[in-house]
């Protein structure tokens, strides 16, 4: 159960399909928060365009990890294995490709070389394809542009070149908590066989048990329903658990 | 208050390292040379990679000598990761040789499903040892590993995990303690077991 914080400028912000951003508080603050409620990994997808935001960024990860005791990825806007070693050097655990990546996918082989590949996780957006309903587009700069790649060729692709892990958004889904798009997390996880995250539709504790039952889902990451408080992680585990599902337990903090 | 020398060699998450020693309530100072293992309660190893980089680099440092000098007089050591696989004779990763301060050798997981083995993961209890007090049976760490040390000594292994196969998840014999997984980012049963282990260094 993975929380992901969207940060723009150093606060978290959340938007509907990458658009209309509301502003949603403190990030570290937020991470430490879910940690200590369960989250098995915190998520932070640096979105802001500004200039300037390696230096806040690399202090938002920098104060996170000083109160935040669980694995922590980190995506956005990284282009070099200099930059990714200076983001796991401020205390990320992982890093998240995705722009960077299409336009230069060695990046990903020079990053898992450096730093193994259980450092480097690719973050693939996909929309479904017009006209064509088993097949889905992988999108770039935040859903603005189209590439001609197919989601599951790339996905497949990326695993070869050295990713340890997919992120997988679905574009159609992202902030309408109608659910995860199922198919596509078939289509991808039984292309490749490193851990694939699912990301963008989660609406209730019914839609993770989904992605990962029927999905074929590793790992769920949600944002907007953590945020405003409509489901606990707790009450996700809970749920997953009682679909049979392994779960880490919450132990209460020493 | 007990003070952690934390071993820096180029090879390793320090950050979460550190905060996470702090919020146990340790004297943290990182160490980079045989001189700053003086007055060392605790000499925390922690590493990711291969072997051979990390021993040759510990080796330039001079700290292959000093962290097993200071072990000797006293000091508790606690091995993190890679850290816990350099406490025996040799790894089959590249063939290094590692400190030898236990028998044994380091080996790639045996019949794992998938590697790196990257998640959380749980640990059965197959010893009894203070490390452990207060961490149920079954708790989940944050693993992030291919290889896995195999002990001369199995009396070493306080607890195993499973991944296809079997391997020692911590491991203590006088004062050497070892986790395979990452205590930093294991949530509350991690922080726990560094509190256990910066107790067991504070020397009487």
């Amino acid at each position: 159960m993975i929380p992901c914080l969207d940060v723009a400028d150093g606060r978290v912000v959340k938007g509907t399909r990458f658009v209309d951003l509301e502003d949603a508080g403190d990030p570290a603050e937020l991470a430490a928060r879910y940690a200590r409620a369960g989250a098995d990994e915190i998520v932070y997808l640096d979105i802001s365009a500004a200039a300037d935001r390696r230096g806040t960024l690399l202090d938002l990860v920098e104060r996170t990890a000083r109160q935040t005791f669980v694995p922590l990825t980190v995506g956005g806007g990284v282009r070099s294995p200099a930059e990714m070693k200076a983001v796991l050097r401020a205390g990320a655990d992982r890093v998240a490709v995705n722009t960077a990546a299409v336009v230069d996918p060695a990046l990903i082989t020079r990053c898992a070389r450096r730093f193994g590949r259980q450092c480097v996780v690719v973050s693939i957006d996909a929309r479904s394809s017009a006209g064509s309903p088993r097949r889905w587009d992988v999108v770039i700069r935040g859903g603005r542009d189209t590439t001609g790649l197919d989601a599951v060729d790339w996905a497949r692709r990326a695993v070869h070149l050295g990713a340890g892990e997919i992120l997988l958004t679905s574009i159609d889904r992202d902030g309408t908590r109608t659910g995860f798009d199922i198919p596509l997390l078939r289509a991808v996880t039984a292309a490749v066989d490193v851990p694939v995250v699912a990301s963008g539709g989660a609406g209730g504790p019914g839609d993770m048990v989904e992605a990962i039952v029927e999905g074929g889902a590793d790992a769920v990451l949600a944002a907007s329903i953590f945020h405003r408080e409509t489901h606990s992680i707790a009450s996700v585990k809970q749920a997953l658990a009682a679909a049979g599902v392994p779960v880490r337990s919450v132990p209460a903090a020493p | 208050m007990t003070r952690v020398a934390l071993i820096d060699y180029g090879a390793g998450n320090m950050v979460s390292i550190t905060h996470a020693l702090e919020r146990v309530g340790a004297d943290v100072r990182v160490a980079t040379r045989a001189g700053d293992l003086v007055g060392a309660d605790a000499i925390a190893v922690p590493g990711v990679g291969a072997s051979g980089p990390a021993m040759r680099r510990l080796r330039r440092l001079g700290l292959a000598r000093a962290i097993p000098a200071a072990v000797s007089d006293g000091a508790l050591y606690l091995g993190i990761c890679l850290g816990m696989q350099l406490l025996f004779e040799r790894s089959e990763e590249d063939g290094a040789d590692g400190l030898a301060l236990l028998g044994g050798i380091v080996r790639k997981i045996p019949a794992a499903p998938r590697l790196p083995h990257v998640g959380w993961n749980e640990l059965e209890h197959v010893g009894v040892h203070p490390v452990l007090e207060g961490v149920p049976e079954r708790a989940a760490c944050y693993f992030v590993h291919s290889y896995s040390a195999e002990p001369a000594d199995r009396s070493a292994v306080v607890a195993v995990t499973e991944h296809g196969g079997r391997f020692p998840s911590v491991i203590a014999s006088g004062r050497l303690v070892g986790v395979q997984f990452h205590p930093e980012r294991s949530g509350a049963e991690g922080l726990r077991i560094l509190a256990n282990a910066v107790r067991l260094a504070a020397r009487g």
